[in-house]
C-alpha cells in the first residue's frame, strides 16, 4: 500500500511538472498571450503591395506592438490588398489621419505595419479604414528604377 | 532438407535468386505490418475496459514516464544549452544575437522536443515495454493469464498503451521546456544575450497553434508509435532469452527509425505547403 | 425445491457425472505447419482421479494441455471438457470454461511484478467482486495450504523453484476449480521439494475433489502419485493402464521408457547411413 501511494505521488507530480511547463510555453515562450481578434477592435488599411505581410503580423505605433494583422485579402475592384488588423482596445486614440506603413524588422526580419499617428482631432473607430497608406519596400522594383533612372540620365 | 532443396534450385537460376529473397522479404514485412495493424485493434478493443481500472495505467505511467523523467531533463538541459551555444556563434556574426531566444525555442518547440524526447523514451521506456512483455511471454506469464481466463491483451498490453500515449506528450513538454531553459542559461547567464530580448522576441514569433500545440500534436502520434512498435514487437517476440533480446533491439530500431521518418511527413503537412 | 433439483442436474452435466469422465478426448490429430504431434490420440479422464500423461520429450504432452485448455485448436477430433467441446465454444465461454481450469507451468509463471500475496489474490481480484478482507482470508487459506503463508510478502524473484512452484499451485487453486493441469512438476526439483510437491498434488485432489491432470517424464513420481497412466510416444497411445499394470507389460516400448533403456525401439542413434560406409566414404 506504501509503495502504491508512493507511486501515485510521483505519477501526480509528473503531471503537474508537465502542467507547468506547458504553462511556460503558453504564457512565456510563445504568443498565446497576445489579443485575438475578438478582444481589440477592428482597423482597415489599403495598400497596393503588401510585400511579405502574413496574417498575425504585428501591429506597431512607435514601436510598440499594439495590435496584429487578422486577416488579409485581394480586393478585385480596386486591384489593392486590404488588410484588417485588430488592435488592442487599450490604445483606441488614433488620430484619423494616420498613417499606416508596412515596414520591415531590421536587414532581414519579418514585416509588419507601422502606424503613425497625425494631427486630427477625431479619432479611429471600430470598423474605420486607414486612408493614408505607404506600401512595402520591394527591393526589386526599387532597384529597377534605381537602374532605370541612371540609365535615362 | 527442404532448404537445401531450394539452395539447388535458386544455383540453377541464378539471377533470380535475389528477386525472390526480395520478395519474400517484402511479403514478410507486409504480413507483420498487417499482424501489427490487427494487434493494435484488438488492444483498442481492449480499451474500454481499461478506463475503469485506471489505477493499472497509472502504474504504467510511473514506469514509463517518470522513471524517464531524469534522462529526459539532463538531455534537455544540453541540448537546449548546445543550442544555446552553437547559434549565438552563428548569430554574434550577423549582430543577431537578440534573435537566440526564438531560434532555440523554434527549434525545441517544433523539432527537437517531440523528436529527441520520442528517440529517448524509445530506448527507456520503449525497450523496457518490449523487454518486459517479450519476458512474460518467455516464462509463460502471458499463456498463463490466458488459462486463468484474463486476456492479457487487456490486461497488460492495453494499459501501457495507454500509459505511453498519455506520457509521451508530457515528456516532451517537459523537454522543450527544460530545453528552453538551458538555452537561457547559457544564452543570457554566460554569454551575455539581453534576456528582455531573448524572452520577447521569442514571444513575438513563436505561435501558440502553429509552433507549440504542432509540436505536441507530433508527441502524441510518435507516443503512439512507439509504443505500438515497443508492445507489439514484445508480444510478438519469440519466446526464449534469445528472442526477447532481439525483439528488444527491433522495437528500438524501428521505433526511431519511424519517429524520423513520421516527423518528416508531419513536418510537411504542418509546416510546408498549407 | 425445483431449484435445487436443477442446479443439481446442471451439476452433473457439467462434471460428466459423479463418476463419469471429465475431461475426454476422442481421436484428437493435431499438428504444427507439416510435424504432425498427435495423431488420432483418445483419452479420458476420470473424475477425482489423478491421471498422468507420459512419454519423452518432444511427442506433443503440453501441447495436450494447451488443446484441453483450449488455447490451441484440434485439427480433427474433439476434447470435451465438462461435456463441452472446447474447440467450439466461442470465446466467452472459453473463458467461462477457464475460471473452473487451473494450470500449473512447468515454471510457475508467476507474474514477476507482484508480490506471493498478490499473485495468488490476481484471479480472485479478476473474476470476483469480494471485498478485499475476504480475499485475504482466501489467499491466507491458500497459500496456508501449500505451506507458504509466512512467504506472502516475497517477491517471486526471491524463491527457489519449488517455492515458486507452489505459489503457482496455490494460484492455479485460488478460484476451487474443477480440474488442475500440471505440466512438468518434478522436472529439476530437489529431492525434498519434490517429496513435497508430490504430497500436495494428491492431497489438493483428495482434499478437494479435483480432477488432477500431471504431463511428466518422471517415472517414479508419477508412478507412486497418480492412479492411472498413459503412455505416449510419436503422438499416439502406445500403452494404458495403472502403474502397476503398465509395469507388468509386455509392450516393448513401455518397458523400455519405464526402465529408462538407453537403446531399444526408441533407438540410441539417430537414423544414418552405415557406420564403416561413412567413415570410408571421407
Amino acid at each position: 500500500m506504501k509503495q502504491k501511494d508512493t507511486m501515485e505521488i510521483m505519477v501526480g507530480l509528473f503531471v503537474l511538472a508537465a502542467v507547468a511547463a506547458l504553462f511556460m510555453l503558453a504564457m512565456k515562450v510563445s504568443n498565446l498571450t497576445t489579443l485575438n481578434e475578438d478582444e481589440g477592435y477592428v482597423l482597415y488599411a489599403r495598400f497596393d503591395n503588401i510585400g511579405g505581410l502574413k496574417v498575425m503580423s504585428p501591429v506597431r505605433a512607435g514601436g510598440v506592438l499594439v495590435g496584429r494583422v487578422v486577416a488579409i485579402e485581394y480586393d478585385q475592384d480596386r486591384f489593392e490588398a486590404r488588410v484588417k488588423m485588430a488592435i488592442d482596445p487599450r490604445y483606441d486614440r488614433f488620430p484619423r489621419d494616420t498613417t499606416a506603413s508596412i515596414f520591415t524588422a531590421g536587414l532581414l526580419g519579418e514585416q509588419y505595419i507601422s502606424l503613425e499617428a497625425g494631427g486630427e482631432e477625431a479619432y479611429l473607430g471600430n470598423g474605420d479604414e486607414i486612408r493614408l497608406t505607404q506600401s512595402a519596400f520591394i527591393l526589386e522594383q526599387v532597384l529597377g528604377r534605381l537602374f532605370y533612372d541612371q540609365a535615362a540620365q | 532438407m527442404p532448404a537445401r532443396g531450394d539452395a539447388g534450385r535458386d544455383a540453377s537460376v541464378p539471377s533470380l535468386a535475389w528477386l525472390r529473397r526480395l520478395g519474400r522479404r517484402v511479403l514478410a514485412f507486409c504480413s507483420r505490418l498487417g499482424r501489427a495493424n490487427l494487434f493494435i485493434l484488438r488492444v483498442l478493443a481492449g480499451m474500454p475496459s481499461v478506463i475503469p481500472r485506471f489505477h493499472l495505467v497509472m502504474a504504467q505511467i510511473y514506469h514509463v514516464g517518470v522513471l524517464s523523467l531524469a534522462i529526459i531533463v539532463f538531455s534537455a538541459l544540453n541540448v537546449g544549452m548546445v543550442l544555446g551555444l552553437q547559434m549565438y556563434n552563428t548569430l554574434v556574426n550577423f549582430d543577431a544575437e537578440s534573435a537566440l531566444g526564438p531560434v532555440v525555442a523554434l527549434s525545441l518547440v517544433r523539432e527537437l522536443g517531440p523528436v529527441v524526447a520520442a528517440l529517448l523514451f524509445a530506448g527507456r521506456a520503449g525497450s523496457a515495454l518490449t523487454a518486459e512483455i517479450g519476458l512474460m511471454k518467455a516464462t509463460e506469464q502471458l499463456s498463463s493469464m490466458e488459462m486463468m481466463a484474463v486476456d492479457p491483451v487487456r490486461r497488460i498490453v492495453a494499459p501501457r498503451l495507454l500509459a505511453g500515449v498519455l506520457a509521451m506528450p508530457l515528456l516532451a513538454i517537459i523537454f522543450c521546456a527544460v530545453g528552453i531553459g538551458g538555452g537561457y542559461f547559457v544564452g543570457v547567464g554566460l554569454l551575455g544575450v539581453d534576456e528582455g530580448a531573448f524572452w520577447s522576441q521569442m514571444q513575438d514569433q513563436v505561435d501558440w497553434s502553429e509552433d507549440v500545440v504542432n509540436g505536441i500534436i507530433k508527441s502524441v502520434v510518435f507516443g503512439v508509435v512507439v509504443t505500438w512498435i515497443a508492445v507489439f514487437e514484445g508480444y510478438e517476440s519469440e519466446p526464449t532469452a534469445e528472442g526477447v533480446s532481439r525483439a528488444t533491439t527491433r522495437s528500438v530500431v524501428y521505433a526511431s527509425l519511424a519517429v524520423l521518418f513520421l516527423d518528416f511527413v508531419l513536418t510537411a503537412l504542418m509546416f510546408g505547403a498549407f | 425445491m425445483r431449484e435445487g433439483k436443477r442446479d443439481a442436474d446442471n451439476e452433473a452435466a457439467l462434471t460428466g457425472g459423479r463418476h463419469g469422465n471429465l475431461v475426454e478426448l476422442h481421436g484428437v490429430t493435431f499438428g504444427y505447419g507439416m510435424r504432425c504431434v498427435l495423431d488420432g490420440v483418445t483419452l479420458r479422464f476420470r473424475r477425482g482421479c489423478v491421471t498422468a500423461i507420459m512419454g519423452p520429450s518432444g511427442t506433443g504432452k503440453t501441447t495436450l494441455l494447451r488443446l484441453i485448455g483450449g488455447q490451441l485448436k484440434a485439427d480433427r477430433g474433439q476434447v470435451l471438457v465438462a461435456g463441452q467441446d472446447v474447440g467450439r465454444l466461442d470465446r466467452e465461454a472459453l473463458y467461462e470454461l477457464r475460471k473452473r481450469m487451473g494450470v500449473l507451468f512447468q515454471s510457475g509463471a508467476l507474474f514477476t511484478g507482484l508480490d506471493v500475496f498478490d499473485n495468488v489474490a490476481f484471479p480472485l481480484r479478476e473474476h470476483t467482486r469480494l471485498p478485499e478482507s475476504m480475499i485475504r482470508d482466501l489467499v491466507l487459506m491458500k497459500l496456508q495450504a501449500v505451506g507458504l503463508r509466512g512467504a506472502r510478502h516475497l517477491m517471486p524473484g526471491e524463491l527457489s523453484g519449488g517455492m515458486a512452484r507452489r505459489v503457482a499451485l496455490a494460484r492455479a487453486i485460488a478460484l476451487d476449480p474443477m480440474v488442475i493441469m500440471y505440466d512438468e512438476p518434478f522436472t529439476g526439483q530437489d529431492p525434498i521439494t519434490l517429496g513435497v510437491i508430490m504430497k500436495l498434488i494428491r492431497l489438493l485432489n483428495d482434499s478437494l475433489g479435483l480432477t488432477s491432470i500431471i504431463v511428466s517424464h518422471d517415472v517414479q513420481e508419477v508412478a507412486a502419485i497418480s492412479d492411472y497412466v498413459y503412455l505416449l510416444s510419436g503422438g499416439r497411445v502406445v500403452a494404458e493402464g495403472t502403474p502397476r499394470a503398465l509395469r507388468e507389460t509386455a509392450s516393448p516400448w513401455a518397458r523400455q521408457f519405464l526402465g529408462g533403456l538407453p537403446d531399444g525401439p526408441v533407438p540410441f542413434h539417430y537414423p544414418a547411413p552405415d557406420y564403416a560406409a561413412d567413415l570410408l566414404a571421407g
